[in-house]
């Protein structure tokens, strides 16, 4: 079905760029975190260039409705929370300790190393804690 | 000029990935929201997230196979067992917690002018930034 076809599509573009623009290589985006050593500000342009992109195409595309979907789904807070500072603190500190998020882990995973393995193993159960945490407390 | 045309056409693609899917489907592409709606399925409208995690995870097989040369790196290596597993669960819980990562609320949040993606890309920016420098200093001394 197109929906699926169409993610599927958009999944490897994704990768595509995270693979060329070098951010799924954590000494690259490290050497942009690093900012005491020799600075390397190509992290700098994968962002500006997404963004940009995004500025003028999702303006564009909010002004209509999705093309194989009836509503979009797009999240519409606007508050600032401590979940939102703490979690953001919390996913700085081990994207700076590795220099991998989520998107290069996963795309990273053709490396087939035991650390890969061990990282998005520990992704997942960092998230399994966060749910298991938030129902503790719905109780 | 490598440092600039290679990651401005890569941040290009994963803009134009984006806006696919929002084009499409009308969704935000934030891969901690995909991963975490692939562990947890919510409803039949989270199916498309299996489908872009299988196109992403390909990419990087299909790429590793066919240009090696992108991959002349390691991950984690060097680094200790209990490091890895750290920075694994501070990025599964944190992402979890403050609603998205570096494409959830920075490639699809600021282009919407997001303060929420504008507060959370900041604070992840700067708290990555302080980790290094602070590892660096905690390795090397002052």
């Amino acid at each position: 079905m197109k929906t699926l076809l169409v993610s599927f599509l958009s999944g490897f573009i994704f990768s595509v760029g995270l693979i060329i623009s070098g951010m799924a290589n954590p000494s690259i985006v490290k050497g942009f975190l690093d900012i005491s050593g020799e600075w390397n500000f190509s992290l700098a342009f994968v962002m500006g260039g997404a963004v940009a992109f995004n500025y003028f195409s999702f303006k564009y595309i909010l002004k209509r409705g999705p093309l194989l979907s009836p509503s979009h789904l797009i999240p519409n807070r606007r508050d600032i929370d401590k979940n939102l500072i703490l979690g953001s603190l919390i996913f700085g500190i081990g994207w700076g300790l590795l220099g991998i998020c989520p998107g290069p882990g996963l795309v990273n995973l053709s490396l087939m190393t035991e650390e890969v393995f061990i990282f998005m193993a520990s992704v997942l159960i960092g998230m399994f804690l966060y749910k298991k945490l938030k129902l503790s407390e719905s109780k | 000029m490598n440092n600039v045309f290679l990651p401005l056409i890569g941040g290009i693609l994963i803009g134009i990935s984006s806006s696919l899917i929002l084009l499409a489907i009308g969704r935000i592409t934030g891969i901690s929201g995909i991963l975490s709606g692939v562990l947890n399925p919510r409803s039949q409208g989270d199916f498309w997230k299996f489908s872009f995690l299988a196109g992403l995870i390909s990419g990087g097989f299909t790429l590793k196979f066919l240009f090696p040369e992108f991959f002349n790196y390691s991950l984690g290596a060097g680094r200790s067992f209990y490091t890895i597993m750290l920075a694994g669960l501070f990025v599964g819980f944190g992402t979890r917690l403050g609603g998205g990562c570096t494409s959830g609320h920075g490639v699809c949040g600021i282009p919407r002018r997001s303060p929420r993606s504008i507060v959370a890309t900041s604070v992840f920016f700067l708290t990555a930034i302080l980790t290094v420098a602070i590892e660096r200093i905690l390795l090397e001394g002052l």
